[in-house]
């Protein structure tokens, strides 16, 4: 058993909503009971869709489990079929049906229905939404686009690719699609089929007749594309376009495989962010120490714009879901800090309490975390919120994406001269720390004076004094600035911190 | 007692199955209740946790379930509780069902890391979910094992809150009959107390606690109490008045104590609070006229409060999904006090005995449905053209796609509607999604 008091993911067959509620066409057939009904909301409320996903819940209740469920099933799937006519099917259990073992691959099947019926097996109790999501979308590959008629010859026509990954519930997958793919057309790339957000099965079956495939989202799509690799010898793009880096690095990677021009593409001012970051205006977000959790591929990527494109440090980088935590470890090498990989909320805590960042880069999860801490915060990763499905257009991949990672991660600091004005005059009654960053209005979190004035480790003390030096720091550095004190004092067997040991390790640091 | 013939029938398991209802003959002015099954829409009984955990300030709910469970009070909390909940989910994992692990042990584990990180939970409920039900985890004994071990600092009280047992406001029902044991006995010669059981808003309470005391009704305790030390005594002096219309269970277990219950309407509106606030009048004597004084300025105020909303409710048609067990009882205050008109009443579960006084106002035109099979329900409502839909969150959006006005129904279970004071607050819910169509030009 593991105490969880929030969780990053849902439960795989939530994963396996998403892809049938992206897709067109399908209907999913889960055997649940009615509390299970409650993951419709995530899409109607969360995702303000307006439709019901395409999910039938059998909703067995306790006086069934005496009779016969598998009958309730059965008449569900018979159900949904006359109802809703979908193209494809796919059935499976959720956690408490698994349990009690109707087998629903075997019931589906004797009901010979006359589409695709795909079982899916998603073990509730070992994995997850997003490897639920990867799976389904992948059963749904390899069931309906088994083998290829063979591609049309390359000669006289354009490259011909797919998009992978893009799903319901996804972190701004809708911005970012039209964002990739005005890309991809501008550097002569046509776009076959868009999977799974909006696809048909009919269109999952065209999928081979691409010349290669972007996967937009590992987490999503990564199982598919490998076998489509393998069965019908697609080359996977996998590079994600995220800031300007990465960005180029994707262009790179399709002029690679497609052999197309990409001078269009890398034109001067595709994006603004670079001069954004290199403009004198942004020179006080130098070093500015940054911890970066969230879905795995996400946070690497996002760790190095913060590093790279903003100038930032990293000082901790970790991911919720295991499945790729080899390339998390590599990255946490890149920027010598110790990966954290955990679905832990409370690690995660422990980690950014100790670690005292200036800013989190981080989920919904982290964005709470922060607040209690008094942290600067953005949110850079899946799970979604509300407030992720803004009304205007705001992409985080390709050039424009690469704006908005600029406004969304340097609007929650303080701004550049603000960060020295209140350094100068912290008893100014109305333009103090106390107040928070001005430009965020009275909604930003006021940074009390709570905020570590206190000895961080317990096995050191402060002289009145020092401490109340310590008071004049602003509260947005404050807590850097006591932890790395006593790293120094501890480093010099210094018990008792005074002024003298204040300045030392301020000089110390500095050097 | 209520005009309405109940038609029981055994329901095989067909989802298609049309709703059918008979009329009992010999009763021309009974109207029949319809039992319908399939595809529920709603949610189960571990979504009281999130209420229940304000309430009851040093109490932590502990679920021991599945991910699934904690995603779904993680969801249906909607935006995250800033605060640290004082709930958790223990997530049973692979080797836990396949007894690698002792779950009992495990269990143990997971409630020293728990105290160890909120010390000052003085009352700790286990709840159970679907999948511990289905593999018949004993939380009984392990509450009774945990309640020893960590006695006298904490008591650990078991339910379950399970979607395959109970329906969203059932699993306040759970929890409060699962308390009820830990209340003391009350002598038997003890003076007659009030018992007001349901889990109100803070300010409702204070509300009620000042007009009982108006009235002469002297000593007025509510369950759940807000801190767990201050729960009453209960015993055959106990006068038990429900501000719930889904608390069966808990009525019954107090029963058993020989606490008696008082009947009557739910205190909804400027009528339906009356109607309460009269039982517990009735009980302990109270002259008529000291009544009237009493409750005259606050029925006054709700009737005024009422105006505006009714202003643009009369007439219109209201079509109920069921969800909390309050559709009896806020059917009755639309239609009476808000002269709107109810298509289609939709419950989870009836429970005669608790809102039979509620549907003896209801029009006998009106469709009181039982259960639920939602895609034959989406037909009915699409077919009756309602004015507004009251329905779960996972059909509200969808519905506004097509053009209907609805109202969350989940906000009437979250917000403060009962009694005078409220009385304006709750018919503004149901005039808001209406006014707010009216309104807008976009």
């Amino acid at each position: 058993m593991q105490l969880t008091v929030w969780t990053y993911e849902g439960p795989p067959h939530v994963g396996a909503m998403r892809i049938a509620t992206a897709m067109r066409g399908v209907h999913y057939v889960l055997h649940a009971p009615q509390g299970d009904t409650y993951a419709d909301l995530l899409f109607t409320m969360i995702e303000r869709r307006g439709e019901r996903p395409p999910v039938t819940y059998t909703t067995f209740q306790a006086r069934d489990l005496g009779g016969d469920t598998a009958e309730l099933f059965k008449d569900s799937v018979r159900g949904a079929y006359e109802r809703f006519q979908p193209q494809a099917m796919i059935v499976g259990a959720s956690c408490t049906a698994e349990l009690i073992q109707d087998d629903p691959a075997g019931l589906a099947k004797a009901i010979d229905l006359p589409i695709p019926v795909i079982p899916l097996d998603l073990p509730s109790y070992q994995k997850k939404e997003s490897w639920g999501a990867a799976e389904t979308f992948f059963q749904l590959v390899r069931t309906l686009a088994p083998r290829s008629e063979g591609r049309a010859p390359a000669e006289g026509r354009r490259p011909l690719c797919n998009i992978l990954g893009p799903t319901a519930l996804g972190f701004h997958h809708r911005d970012d699609l039209i964002e990739i793919r005005r890309l991809l057309e501008t550097l002569g790339v046509d776009i076959n089929v868009v999977a799974p957000l909006g696809a048909t099965p009919a269109d999952l079956r065209r999928l081979p007749d691409a010349d290669f495939n972007v996967v937009l989202y590992p987490e999503i799509a990564d199982t598919a594309a490998r076998w489509l690799e393998r069965t019908h010898g697609q080359p996977a793009i996998r590079t994600i376009p995220l800031g300007v880096g990465g960005t180029r690095d994707f262009i790179a990677e399709v002029v690679r495989i497609a052999g197309v021009d990409p001078r269009l593409a890398l034109a001067e001012g595709a994006s603004r962010m670079p001069w954004w970051s290199r403009s004198v205006d942004s020179n006080y977000l130098t070093g500015k120490r940054v911890f970066v959790f969230g879905e795995a591929n996400r946070a690497i990527a996002a760790a190095r714009v913060a590093s790279e494109e903003l100038g930032f440090e990293v000082v901790g980088l970790g991911a919720y879901n295991r499945e790729f935590a080899r390339e998390v470890r590599a990255a946490a090498e890149i920027y010598g800090v110790t990966p954290l990989i955990t679905d832990d909320y409370l690690a995660v805590e422990r980690a950014v309490a100790e670690l005292q960042p200036e800013l989190v880069l981080g989920t919904q999860m982290e964005r709470h975390i922060s607040k209690r801490l008094k942290i600067a915060c953005a949110v850079i990763s899946a799970p979604s919120h509300v407030q992720d499905y803004p009304a205007r257009y705001s992409p985080q991949l390709g050039f424009e994406g690469a704006n908005v990672l600029f406004d969304t991660w340097v609007h929650p600091l303080a701004m550049g001269l603000e960060e020295h004005l209140l350094t100068m005059f912290r008893d100014d009654f109305e333009f103090n720390d106390a107040a928070g960053p001005s430009h965020l209005g009275h909604s930003a979190a006021p940074a009390p004076e709570s905020v570590p004035v206190e000895a961080l480790s317990s096995a050191i003390s402060w002289t009145q004094e020092a401490k109340a030096e310590l008071a004049k720091i602003p509260f947005f550095v404050r807590g850097k600035a006591t932890r790395n004190t006593e790293q120094f004092a501890v480093q010099r067997g210094i018990a008792l911190i005074d002024l003298e040991t204040l300045y030392d390790a301020r000089s110390h640091l500095a050097r | 007692m209520t005009r309405h013939v109940v038609i029981d029938r055994s329901h095989s398991i067909a989802l298609a199955n049309p709703m059918r209802a008979e009329r009992r003959s010999g009763l021309d002015q009974a109207q029949p209740i319809y039992k319908e099954r399939g595809q529920r829409e709603v949610f189960c009984g571990l979504t009281g946790i999130i209420w229940l955990h304000r309430k009851m300030q040093d109490a932590f709910f502990l679920v021991v379930g599945s991910r699934t469970c904690a995603h779904l009070i993680q969801s249906a909390a909607g935006v995250m509780v800033f605060a640290e909940p004082r709930f958790a989910t223990a997530i049973m994992e692979e080797r836990d069902l396949a007894g690698m692990a002792d779950a009992n042990e495990e269990l143990d584990r997971v409630v020293d890391q728990l105290l160890a990180r909120r010390p000052d939970i003085k009352l700790l409920f286990l709840v159970g979910s679907c999948p511990s039900e289905v593999i018949k985890l004993d939380l009984s004994r392990a509450a009774e094992r945990l309640s020893l071990k960590y006695s006298p600092a904490l008591k650990v009280v078991n339910y379950s809150g399970s979607g395959i047992e109970t329906t969203f406001t059932q699993g306040e029902d759970a929890c409060l009959a699962a308390l009820v044991p830990q209340a003391p006995d009350a002598a038997p010669d003890a003076a007659p107390s009030l018992l007001v059981v349901g889990a109100l808003p803070d300010i409702v309470e204070d509300q009620f606690r000042r007009l009982f005391a108006q009235l002469g009704v002297p000593k007025v305790d509510f369950f759940p109490p807000r801190r767990s030390g201050d729960i009453c005594a209960i015993g055959p002096n106990t006068r038990v008045l429900l501000a719930q219309p889904f608390l069966g269970d808990t009525a019954q277990k107090l029963a058993a104590r020989g606490a008696v219950r008082l009947e009557a309407p739910f205190p909804f509106g400027a009528e339906g609070t009356t109607a309460w606030l009269k039982a517990a009048a009735d009980a302990w004597r109270i002259p008529a006229p000291h009544f009237a004084r009493v409750v005259e300025s606050g029925r006054t105020r709700a009737k005024r409060a009422l105006e505006g909303a009714r202003e643009t409710l009369r007439g219109k048609r209201i079509f109920f999904f069921p969800d909390s067990q309050l559709e009896p009882s806020l059917a009755r205050f639309v239609t009476q006090e808000l002269g709107m008109i109810a298509v289609e009443v939709g419950t989870p579960y009836l429970n005669r005995d608790l809102v039979g006084l509620e549907l003896e106002q209801l029009d006998p035109e009106t469709r009181i449905v039982e259960g639920q099979d939602v895609d034959l329900q989406l037909d009915r409502c699409r077919a009756a053209k309602p004015d507004l839909i009251v329905c779960g969150l996972g059909l509200a959006n969808p519905l506004e796609a097509e053009g209907f006005t609805t109202k969350w129904s989940i906000e009437l279970v979250f917000s403060p509607v009962h009694g005078f004071d409220q009385a304006g607050d709750l018919a503004a819910l149901f005039a808001r999604p209406l006014v707010r169509h009216a309104r807008l030009k976009v």
